[in-house]
């Protein structure tokens, strides 16, 4: 199907599956309910998990296959949401052309620098995209101001210069972005008795992108591109004296993953149009190379699931405060109950950056194939000792 | 001239800083062989050391002054710190003036503590492990570093005075044969900048002059001959892991005047002192030690308004593009040797 | 005039004079072997002919055209290939997706996106390369992790690696090196074999004299970076000068 292995066809369908399904699958817990609060079927959530799939999908063309670990991935990001606010403020509000321009940007961009980073590798190129990005993060604060609105951020406003279309909408307000006259942020609520489930146009339309962005490194993991750049990781010595030159393909995985995260920041701005100067600071790269760790860099399916992860938990543990915890211990005597809380107290609420760095270490110390590895194992695990009670001899397991 | 020689010394306080910063992960990276992202964070608990022993030394008890009265009608209360009780109210006030010097002696056996636990229970597990790999699992160790303090010390910056007498600025300019009021020069910023040059000199003498530093040099030669000669090397790149935590943090604790302690100066410094070891040549102690104050100085001439006014921003990346420029053109640095990570 | 023409080569690492006025000259079809003590400037040689190194003077010509200054892979698809000592594979890889590289790069050349194609509808190379398996009897093992495999299997892959690839000349750098008698026996019968197929030019360095006058149709002596004689091997055998600088040492 699709040209693809039976394999790949199947995770893509279940992915297709599950971003389609995502309002009913992210909200299982009824709205009065006290499990609420662990529901995340929100449109802006679901936004999110989708647009840094997306960018994590990106960032493990590059780091996953090639192995080259880049630190300034979020500047691509960046730059792509700055290009899409301005395709709003000059052109329209029509989401594709700026979806369009902030890819070409990031992927321009993404040439100049990887271009010049590309001629290091290891720790080398780690820190030339460090500081290009954080080059780009200072420019964008300070001198590029006129471009970037310095430290407010960029943003609509009421006399933008409009081509295709108005600067002020019928009510007097700026108006919002739209996909041909489907508004982004127009939403359709389902009540299923205690349930309500919403359906987001901006997700859907997110969703669908996640999906040819998925597919589309599906096919460069399977082509005799992909197979370059594993080979450029695996010995580059080798490549060399095969007759290859690795540099070309480098190159091209980075402007690739550049694209992807252009197309991530694009739609970032255009489910909320403005862009600011943070979301190209190394945190922010930090993140996204987290999210592809966590989830199994070098794997298909661990860049979505590593993001959905992280986006997920950081918007549940930052909910819970003291009076949530309290409710969670209550069962326990009050002095344990008050000491639980003070323990768990650090790690909840502001604390997730706390939790997210410790998370950050367990996997890279514990589990450095991330959540589809450990997935792996546990299958291994189960398929072992059904083995073992069949006592049939052990299938040899074929090799990845 | 005179504007020449001002903004060099502005530079030295910085400069210094990245020196020491620099100093500490060449010698880790060199011995070691081991990129280490949490080094900046060492450096802000450093900082962090010198809040601590001043709040410590500040802990007061109230004393009730019934021959005042608050606009309630209620008694007054007054603070006496613990230290001034004690002391004598000269000698204790003095004390608590003192505080930031006094947190070196605090500072040193806590980051030397900080840096063996991490090299042991941390670090040792990843000398064999990708590059990739070290920077992740420092990278993480940075963050949870950094939202510790955070936690127990706020997000805003915490004002930390210098003793008494080193406030205030002076005219160096008139020692120079300037003018007067040419150049002014406050006294923490040369204070600063001496102990950096005492602590520096202190690092390669102790490298040059001791049969540990011998070992030490040899092994950042090449560590694997000095394996074979039998001679526990790992335990030593222990104490050196250790040493260079204490660098960092000594580094920090005299910073805590010029720039109020906040959660994220690690970060902040680490990126630049990444770049500045890069410059300096990976695995080249007086690369990194040079490259410091040549782009601790570089950068307050790139802060000058003529230099802005001629091409805007530029304070704000000069050291980014030196880096890339040496980075392009002479891949081990100004004194980085030939082949050490060249590609 | 033969296939690989080396003319007065120098190189000199610091003080140390590597190759001094080195002349080589290969001829079309034949198995050429350079032997001589450690440190006498074999490894320096080859790599200065596969762009590893660059000579500090001399030329390096292969089939008329010079190599010098061009990139290893450039000079890999003028059609020069190469063993490496310690076997050089993409570990991380299955076998089958080694052969591919080598089938690819051949085919497309230095760099080519095809990115949206999948690597399993190249029947035409997946053929060849399988072919190329079976040659090295090493088919059964194309789903294994090439760094799983023994360290004989790796050098065999190796060599499949560059066999496939169809180059005109085939440089190795001890092959043999580190193999039990078995798998050395083997070596040398893969090698006769590839030679007895014609049209590939093969150099060898190689400290088992066993192999060498086994495969060699001409023998060059280095020793402290300058030939000492070239000749065949049953002259070579019984020239005192080599008797003297290089057999006599080891035995």
């Amino acid at each position: 199907m699709f040209g693809l292995e039976k394999k790949d066809a199947t995770l893509l369908l279940i992915v297709a599956v599950l971003t389609m399904c995502a309002p009913f699958i992210l909200n299982p817990f009824p709205s009065d309910s006290g499990l609420a609060q662990f529901n995340a079927g929100y449109p802006d959530l679901m936004q999110r998990f989708v647009i840094f799939g997306i960018f994590a999908i990106g960032f493990n063309i590059l780091f996953g296959l090639t192995g080259y670990l880049s630190f300034g991935h979020a500047a691509f990001l960046g730059v792509g949401s700055y290009s899409a606010v301005w395709m709003f403020k000059l052109l329209s509000m029509n989401v594709i052309p700026a979806i369009l321009l902030s890819v070409i940007v990031a992927g321009a961009f993404a040439l100049i620098i990887g271009f010049v980073s590309l001629r290091r590798s290891g720790i080398y190129f780690s820190i030339l995209t460090l500081a290009f990005a954080q080059m780009s993060f200072a420019l964008a604060y300070s001198v590029l101001t006129p471009i970037t609105n310095g430290e407010t951020g960029l943003q609509l406003s009421l006399n933008d210069p409009r081509i295709l279309g108005t600067s002020i909408s019928a009510d007097g307000g700026i108006p919002v972005t739209q996909l041909f006259g489907i508004e982004m942020r127009s939403t359709y609520a389902m009540d299923v008795g205690p349930w309500l489930f919403q359906f987001n146009a901006g997700y859907y339309l997110c969703a669908i992108l996640l999906l040819l962005a998925f597919y589309l490194s599906i096919r460069i993991f399977r082509s005799p591109f992909g197979l370059m750049l594993r080979a450029v990781k695996s010995n580059q010595q080798r490549m060399n004296y095969t007759g290859l030159n690795a540099r070309p393909y480098t190159l091209a995985a980075f402007v690739i993953s550049g694209m992807y995260a252009g197309l991530a920041g694009g739609l970032l701005a255009s489910m909320d149009p403005l862009a600011g100067a943070e979301r190209m600071q190394w945190t922010a790269s930090g993140e996204v190379v987290l999210m592809t760790i966590l989830g199994g860099a070098g794997t298909l399916i661990g860049p979505v699931l590593g993001a959905g992860f992280i986006k997920y938990f950081e918007n549940i543990f930052s909910k819970i405060n003291d009076n949530v915890l309290h409710q969670w211990f209550a069962f326990m005597p009050d002095g344990l109950e008050d000491f639980m809380v003070t323990i768990v107290h650090p790690f909840v609420g502001k604390g997730w950056s706390l939790t997210l760095g410790l998370m950050f270490m367990a996997v890279v110390i514990f589990l450095p194939g991330g959540l589809v590895e450990g997935g792996q194992k546990i299958g291994k695990l189960f398929r072992r000792k059904k083995a073992a009670e069949d006592t049939s001899p052990a299938a040899k397991t074929p090799a990845e | 001239m005179d504007a020449i020689i001002l903004q060099i010394l502005n530079g030295l306080d910085k400069g210094s800083a990245y020196a020491l910063i620099a100093l500490g992960l060449t010698l880790i990276f060199g011995t070691l062989g081991v990129v280490n992202f949490a080094h900046g964070a060492l450096f802000m608990i450093g900082s962090f050391c010198a809040v601590t022993v001043q709040r410590i030394l500040s802990v007061s008890f109230k004393t009730v002054d019934p021959s005042k009265t608050d606009f309630l009608g209620n008694p007054s209360t007054y603070d006496t710190p613990y230290v001034v009780h004690w002391f004598g109210p000269e000698f204790g006030a003095g004390i608590i003036d003192w505080s930031v010097p006094l947190a070196i002696l605090f500072a040193i056996p806590i980051m030397i503590a900080i840096g063996f636990i991490m090299e042991r229970g941390l670090i040792k597990h990843f000398y064999k492990r990708p590059h990739a790999d070290q920077i992740l699992v420092t990278f993480g160790l940075a963050i949870v570093l950094q939202e510790v303090i955070k936690y127990y010390y706020g997000a805003n910056p915490i004002q930390t005075g210098a003793p008494e007498v080193f406030r205030g600025s002076f005219d160096f300019g008139v020692l120079l044969g300037f003018d007067p009021n040419v150049i002014i020069y406050p006294y923490w910023r040369l204070v600063y900048f001496a102990f950096a040059a005492v602590i520096i000199s202190a690092v390669f003498a102790f490298l040059q002059f001791t049969t540990f530093g011998m070992v030490v040099r040899a092994g950042m030669a090449d560590r694997e001959t000095v394996g074979l000669l039998g001679i526990n090397i790992d335990k030593r790149f222990t104490i050196m892991f250790g040493l260079a935590a204490a660098v960092a943090g000594l580094a920090g604790v005299m910073y805590a005047p010029i720039n109020a302690p906040n959660y994220h100066m690690g970060m902040d410094f680490l990126v630049l002192s990444f770049v500045v070891v890069v410059v300096g040549g990976m695995g080249s102690l007086p690369g990194a030690v040079l490259a410091g104050f040549l782009l601790g100085i570089l950068e307050s001439f790139a802060s000058m308004t003529q230099v802005i006014d001629l091409i805007p921003g530029i304070n704000q990346i000069i050291i980014y593009v030196v880096a890339i420029i040496v980075l392009l053109t002479r891949p081990r640095g100004l004194m980085g040797r030939k082949g050490v990570m060249e590609e | 005039m033969g296939i690989l023409e080396v003319k007065d080569v120098n190189k000199r690492f610091g003080g140390l004079q590597a190759l001094g006025n080195v002349n080589l000259s290969v001829a079309d079809n034949t198995v050429h072997a350079i032997i001589g003590p450690n440190g006498a400037g074999k490894s320096t040689l080859l790599n200065c002919l596969v762009g590893k190194l660059i000579p500090d003077t001399g030329s390096v010509m292969f089939a008329g055209q010079s190599v010098l200054g061009r990139k290893p892979f450039e000079i890999n698809q003028m059609g020069i290939s190469r063993v490496f000592q310690t076997p050089e594979i993409f570990g991380d890889l299955t076998v089958m997706e080694n052969m591919m590289i080598p089938c690819l790069a051949k085919r497309d050349g230095s760099f080519r996106m095809h990115a949206i194609e999948s690597v399993l509808d190249e029947k035409a190379l997946r053929e060849k390369a399988e072919s190329m398996l079976e040659e090295v009897k090493m088919l059964d093992k194309r789903n294994m992790h090439a760094a799983s495999m023994s360290r004989g299997d790796k050098r065999r892959l190796e060599m499949a690696m560059c066999l496939v690839q169809e180059p005109r000349l085939l440089l190795l750098d001890e092959p043999t090196a580190g193999m039990a008698r078995a798998d050395t026996n083997n070596t040398i019968d893969l090698l006769k074999e590839i030679k007895a197929r014609g049209n590939i030019t093969m150099c060898i360095i190689e400290h088992d004299m066993h192999v060498v006058f086994s495969l060699a149709d001409r023998i060059t002596v280095l020793a402290q970076g300058t030939p000492l004689v070239e000749d065949t091997p049953e002259n070579i055998k019984g020239h005192p000068k080599v008797r003297e600088a290089y057999l006599g040492e080891s035995a």
